[in-house]
């Protein structure tokens, strides 16, 4: 008998997981373009007698639509994909369990710092425990709730007088829109730091997004869910 | 078996529609007629957008005037009258003196401009509703539309229009609209965002059909309903 210490694969992203990290990245990008280009038609949080604009304009390059209405017609296209890919995320997580590995909870904080300092300060590498280590955990679940936030203050800036209960919560349409864009600076501060993560981790942690198997997992698999 | 795990994702190859052109257009068209449905599906006549106290409103002189051609088009105000028509008992003209005989509502709704600014105004005027009444409007009809004296157009579904603080308003601020805010009446409709809230009125048809012409800038390409 031969004992094989290849590692063997682990089964990481179910089919839901792959699909809605796809048609959200896609949805987040047209809805942050297109999104700038809206915000172009008045730059400002405040009155608009007086105007006082943030910026002058937002660079052509990084807006979609061409104009106003151009790009409300993307924002209000895809505001819809990626409602729907939010909520077949949150509905297959909460189905499988496997939200347990993705959600940040108490047990994970004494884990932030120690993985901080590896990444920041070049300390030791704690073992890995699980597919995601706290830090991540962390990450991944202030993205969830910027996307979440996303979601209610664009519904909110949508239909402020239907919903104007839950508009309350965020001081009505004017509130939403901020509170609308400081979520999308928090989502846009988080993709940096994502993508560098999966660049260092190497090309396997890239396609097992894509067939849902890590073909050499740092971490010993829990179980053989394929 | 990766194979047929990376194939599950195909459908999104769909989204590849989005970049050939003339599939773009008829994606995105089809996406903010959906919008617009899932808008008048969630609409609830009994439901009043929110109303504000006096200490909220903005001053009258920060109130923003938003014209989209000139501000003060020539109207002749000693002559000025209402045309209705359409799917009523009553067509013909209406002076302002019989729209201001109807119960008058004076409220503090907010103005949301498409562009993303907002203000709190304080408007008076009719109900649209009361006038629809008083002119023998269809009740089964589906739509009103409007003309104005700047060549402006815009057409409302009825829901709307029925909608207890949809305003024919004659007053700002306690005082007689301005010419820059569309007097002597325009529409004050606190369910809707701004350019649907057409100035300087001169007509308006009550009807189960949509013309070609239903909206200025709905034409041009933002929602139709512009629904809040």
């Amino acid at each position: 008998m031969t004992t094989d210490t290849r590692p063997r694969p682990a089964f990481e992203h179910p089919w839901a997981v792959r699909f809605c990290h796809w048609s959200n990245a896609v949805a987040m990008t047209i809805l942050t373009l297109s999104g700038l280009r809206i915000f172009s038609a008045f730059p400002s949080f405040g009155s608009k007698i007086p105007q006082h604009d943030l910026i002058e304009a937002v660079p052509q390059a990084v807006t979609l639509g061409g104009w106003l209405g151009g790009a409300l017609q993307w924002h209000f296209t895809f505001m819809w994909i990626f409602g729907i890919g939010g909520a077949l995320y949150v509905i297959s997580q909460m189905a499988s369990g496997h939200y347990r590995t993705v959600v940040f909870a108490r047990r994970d904080i004494s884990g932030v710092w120690p993985m901080a300092r590896h990444y920041f300060l070049f300390g030791p590498k704690p073992a890995a425990t699980g597919q995601y280590n706290p830090l991540q955990k962390l990450a991944y679940t202030s993205a969830l709730l910027l996307g979440t936030l996303s979601l209610l203050t664009g519904v909110v800036m949508y239909k402020p007088a239907q919903l104007s209960t839950l508009g309350a919560v965020f001081g009505g349409y004017h509130g939403a829109r901020l509170v609308h864009f400081l979520a999308m600076c928090g989502l846009l501060a988080f993709i940096p730091g994502h993508l560098m993560m999966v660049a260092l981790h190497g090309w396997d942690n890239f396609t097992s997004m894509l067939t849902g198997w890590k073909r050499r997992p740092e971490y010993e698999p829990q179980r053989s869910e394929r | 078996m990766t194979r047929r795990e990376l194939l599950k994702l195909s459908p999104l190859l769909l989204l590849g529609g989005f970049a050939v052109p003339t599939l773009r257009d008829r994606l995105l068209d089809a996406g903010v007629a959906w919008s617009d449905t899932a808008s008048a599906a969630v609409f609830r006549r009994d439901h009043g957008a929110p109303v504000f106290a006096d200490t909220d409103v903005v001053p009258f002189e920060r109130f923003p005037y938003n014209g989209y051609d000139v501000l003060e088009p020539a109207i002749d105000f000693d002559d000025w009258a209402l045309t209705v028509g359409g799917a009523v008992t009553l067509a013909g003209r209406y002076s302002l003196d019989q729209i201001r005989a109807l119960p008058k509502v004076t409220q503090n709704t907010r103005h949301v401009c498409v562009e993303g600014w907002d203000a709190i105004g304080r408007f008076g005027g009719s109900r649209l509703a009361d006038f629809l009444d008083l002119v023998g409007a269809n009740p089964h009809a589906r739509f009103i539309t409007v003309t104005c004296a700047d060549d402006y157009y815009e057409s409302l579904d009825m829901a709307t229009a029925r909608q207890p603080q949809s305003l024919l308003c004659y007053e700002m601020y306690d005082r007689p609209l301005d010419r820059g805010h569309g007097a002597p009446v325009r529409l004050q409709l606190p369910t809707k965002l701004g350019y649907k809230q057409a100035k300087y009125l001169t007509t308006i048809t009550v009807t189960d059909v949509l013309p070609a012409r239903r909206s200025y800038w709905g034409d041009q390409g933002y929602s139709w309903y512009g629904g809040l």
